[in-house]
C-alpha cells in the first residue's frame, strides 16, 4: 500500500502518526443525486483519506464533477437538485440542518476547472478569504499572502507585482494563484475539479508538482479526465461511470490490475 | 484568373443554374442591392436632419437669451427679469430625491431577483410586471403620484411628491439595467467566493456589486436623465405655473426645467419673448442631458468586459 508508506513519512501538521494513518476525512454513504429527473449519482460509497490524493476519473458526463461539487455542497447552486444519503466530513454529515455550509467551505477549499481569479489585484485575491473570515490586520494579511503564494509555488513570479491585476497573469499562473487563494483560508481538504484542463503542458506539470507538495499538509481530491495525470499524482483512484462508482482502489492497482472489465476498458482507452 | 471569365462556359458544370438567366437577373439584383443601401442611408439621414433642424431652430431662438442673469435670476412674468434659477435648483432637488430612491429600490430589487429569488412563477410574474411597467405612459404614473403622494400622504405638489412619482416612473429602467449588469458577472466568480466560505451577502457585496457597478451606474444615470426630462407626471401632480421662490427644502413647491419650457411655450401667445426663453431653457436642458449621457458612456466604456 503505497499510500500508507507515504503518509507515515510525512511531516505532520497536528495529528500524531497513528491518527494520520487512515484518518478518513470524507466518507460518502449511499449518496444519490438527481438533477430534476436525471439520476446523476447512484449509490455512491467512498471513503477518502487524510493526506492522500484521491483521483476521480471517468468519461464525460459520468458524474465526477457533480460528485466533487457535492462534497462542498456547491452543487446546490444549481436549481432542482435533490440529494439523498450522507456525506460525512470529519464524521459530521454535511447535509445536516445544523451543519453550516459556509463552515464546510471554509474547511474545504476548491480549485476550479477554469482559473477564476477575481478582477482584483494579486494581493487582494489572496487576502479575500482571510478578509471575509474577519482578518483585518495588514501585517497578518501580508504574511498570509506571502505564505500562500509560496505554498502555491508562485511567490517568486509575482512578488514584485502583488498590486497588479491578477488578470495580467498567464493561465497557468492564474491557476496557481487560485490554489494560493485557496490555501490562504488554511483548508483541511482541497477539492480540484479538472484543475489543469485549461492549461498548457508546462503549466500542467507545475500544478502537478505542486499537488504532490500540497499532499503533505492537505488532503486532496481531484477530478481529472487525464488518466496519466491520475496515475502520476494520486494515491487512490475512483472510476466513475454513468453516475456509479465502478471501482475504487489504490491507484497502482487500478492502473495495473483493475478488477472490473469496464475500468480496464476505460484506462486502456477503449472508450471514453 | 483569366480562365475564370464568364464566357468559357464549359468550365461551369452547373446542373441547376442557368448561367444566362443568372446573368440576366444580375442587373436587377445589383440595382436592388444598391437601392436598399441608399434607402437605409436615407432613413438614418431623416432622423439626423430633423434633429439638426430642431437644434438649429432652438439655437437660433434661444442662444441670444442665455446669459448669467438668465441662469441666476428667479422666475418673473417680466421677460427681461425672468430667469431659470428656480427650475435649475428644482431639477437638482428632483435628482437628489430620484437618485437615492431609485438606487436603493432599483438595485435592491435587481439583487433580489438575480441573486435570491428562485426561478419560478413568482419570479417570472415580477419580471414581466417590471418590463410592463417600463412601458406604462408617464401620465399614468403622474396620476398615481397625485393620488398617493400629493393627496393621500398630503405632500402637495412638493419636491418629495414629485421626486417619488418620478422615481416610480424610472425605477424599471434602473431595475432592468442593474439586473443585466448583475447577470453579466460570470458565475465562476461567485463560485470562487462561495468556495472559500463566503456568505451570499459577502459575495454580493465584495464580488458581484463591484463587478457590476459600472452597468448599474450607467442605468442610474440614464434613469436620472429620463427623470429630469419628463413633464407629464409633474403636470399631473399639479406643479403650479409660476413659482417665484427658489425651493430650499424637500417639502417646498418647485418647478423643473421641462415644466418651465412647457409653461413658457403655452404662454408664448401672450408674451412673444417667452418662446425664446423656452428655447434658451431647452438649450440648458439639452446640455445637462448631453453631459449626463456622456458620463454614462464614459463609465460604460471604462469598465467594459474584463473577464
Amino acid at each position: 500500500m503505497s499510500s500508507l508508506s507515504i503518509s507515515t513519512e510525512l511531516p505532520l501538521k497536528k495529528e500524531t502518526t497513528e491518527q494520520v494513518n487512515k484518518t478518513v476525512v470524507y466518507d460518502t454513504k449511499n449518496l444519490n443525486l438527481w438533477y430534476g429527473n436525471n439520476h446523476a449519482l447512484k449509490n455512491i460509497n467512498l471513503p477518502m483519506y487524510k493526506n492522500e490524493v484521491t483521483a476521480i476519473i471517468g468519461p464525460s458526463g459520468c458524474g465526477k464533477s457533480t460528485y466533487i461539487k457535492t462534497l462542498n455542497r456547491m452543487v446546490e447552486l444549481v436549481q432542482n437538485v435533490r440529494i439523498s444519503g450522507e456525506i460525512l466530513y470529519r464524521e459530521k454529515n454535511i447535509f445536516d440542518k445544523e451543519f453550516r455550509v459556509e463552515e464546510l467551505r471554509t474547511r474545504v477549499g476548491m480549485v476550479f476547472q477554469k482559473p477564476n481569479p477575481f478582477p482584483k489585484t494579486i494581493f487582494d485575491n489572496i487576502a479575500y478569504g482571510p478578509r471575509i473570515h474577519g482578518i483585518k490586520d495588514k501585517k497578518i494579511l501580508k504574511e498570509i499572502v506571502e505564505k500562500s503564494l509560496r505554498g502555491a509555488a508562485i511567490w517568486e513570479e509575482v512578488k514584485d507585482r502583488l498590486h497588479e491585476n491578477a488578470y495580467g497573469l498567464s493561465g497557468g499562473q492564474q491557476q496557481r494563484l487560485c490554489i494560493a487563494r485557496c490555501l490562504a483560508v488554511e483548508p483541511d481538504v482541497i477539492l480540484m475539479d479538472e484543475p489543469t484542463s485549461a492549461l498548457d503542458p508546462k503549466s500542467t506539470l507545475k500544478v502537478e508538482e505542486l499537488i504532490q507538495e500540497l499532499k503533505e499538509n492537505y488532503s486532496i481530491i481531484i477530478v481529472t479526465h487525464n488518466m496519466q495525470q491520475a496515475a502520476r499524482i494520486s494515491d487512490k483512484t475512483a472510476f466513475f461511470l454513468n453516475g456509479e462508482v465502478i471501482e475504487y482502489d489504490d491507484t497502482d492497482i487500478i492502473f495495473s490490475t483493475p478488477s472490473d472489465k469496464r475500468t480496464e476498458d476505460y484506462i486502456t482507452g477503449r472508450f471514453g | 484568373m483569366k480562365e475564370f471569365a464568364l464566357k468559357s462556359e464549359e468550365k461551369f458544370h452547373s446542373h441547376y443554374l442557368n448561367i444566362e438567366k443568372v446573368n440576366k437577373r444580375m442587373t436587377t439584383r445589383l440595382f436592388i442591392n444598391n437601392f436598399v443601401k441608399y434607402l437605409f442611408l436615407a432613413s438614418t439621414m431623416f432622423g439626423l436632419i430633423v434633429l439638426a433642424f430642431l437644434i438649429y431652430t432652438i439655437l437660433r431662438d434661444g442662444l441670444g437669451w442665455i446669459n448669467m442673469d438668465f441662469l441666476t435670476n428667479r422666475l418673473s412674468t417680466l421677460p427681461e427679469r425672468a430667469g431659470i434659477a428656480g427650475a435649475v435648483v428644482g431639477t437638482l432637488w428632483l435628482m437628489f430625491v430620484v437618485g437615492p430612491v431609485t438606487m436603493v429600490l432599483g438595485i435592491g430589487t435587481a439583487i433580489y431577483l438575480e441573486e435570491y429569488a428562485k426561478r419560478g412563477r413568482f419570479h417570472s410574474f415580477i419580471q414581466t410586471n417590471i418590463t410592463n411597467l417600463a412601458g406604462v405612459p408617464s401620465i399614468v404614473f403622474g396620476l398615481l403620484g397625485l393620488t398617493i403622494f400629493v393627496r393621500m400622504f398630503g405632500f402637495g405638489p412638493s419636491i418629495i411628491a414629485g421626486g417619488l412619482t418620478m422615481s416610480l416612473l424610472v425605477l424599471p429602467i434602473v431595475v432592468v439595467a442593474s439586473q443585466e449588469a448583475i447577470r453579466s458577472v460570470p458565475q465562476f466568480l461567485r463560485e470562487a467566493s462561495y468556495g472559500m466560505g463566503a456568505t451570499k451577502w459577502q459575495t454580493i457585496r465584495n464580488i458581484v456589486l463591484p463587478a457590476s457597478m459600472a452597468g448599474i451606474l450607467t442605468g442610474v444615470i440614464l434613469a436620472l436623465s429620463r427623470a429630469i426630462g419628463e413633464t407629464a407626471p409633474l403636470v399631473a401632480i399639479g406643479i403650479p405655473a409660476l413659482i417665484i421662490p427658489i425651493p430650499s427644502s424637500i417639502t417646498d413647491n418647485f418647478t423643473v426645467l421641462p415644466m418651465q419650457i412647457y409653461y413658457w411655450t403655452i404662454d408664448s401667445v401672450l408674451v412673444d419673448e417667452y418662446a425664446s426663453m423656452a428655447a434658451a431653457t431647452i438649450i440648458v436642458l439639452l446640455i445637462v442631458l448631453f453631459l449626463m449621457n456622456s458620463v454614462a458612456i464614459i463609465i460604460r466604456n471604462k469598465f467594459k468586459k474584463r473577464y
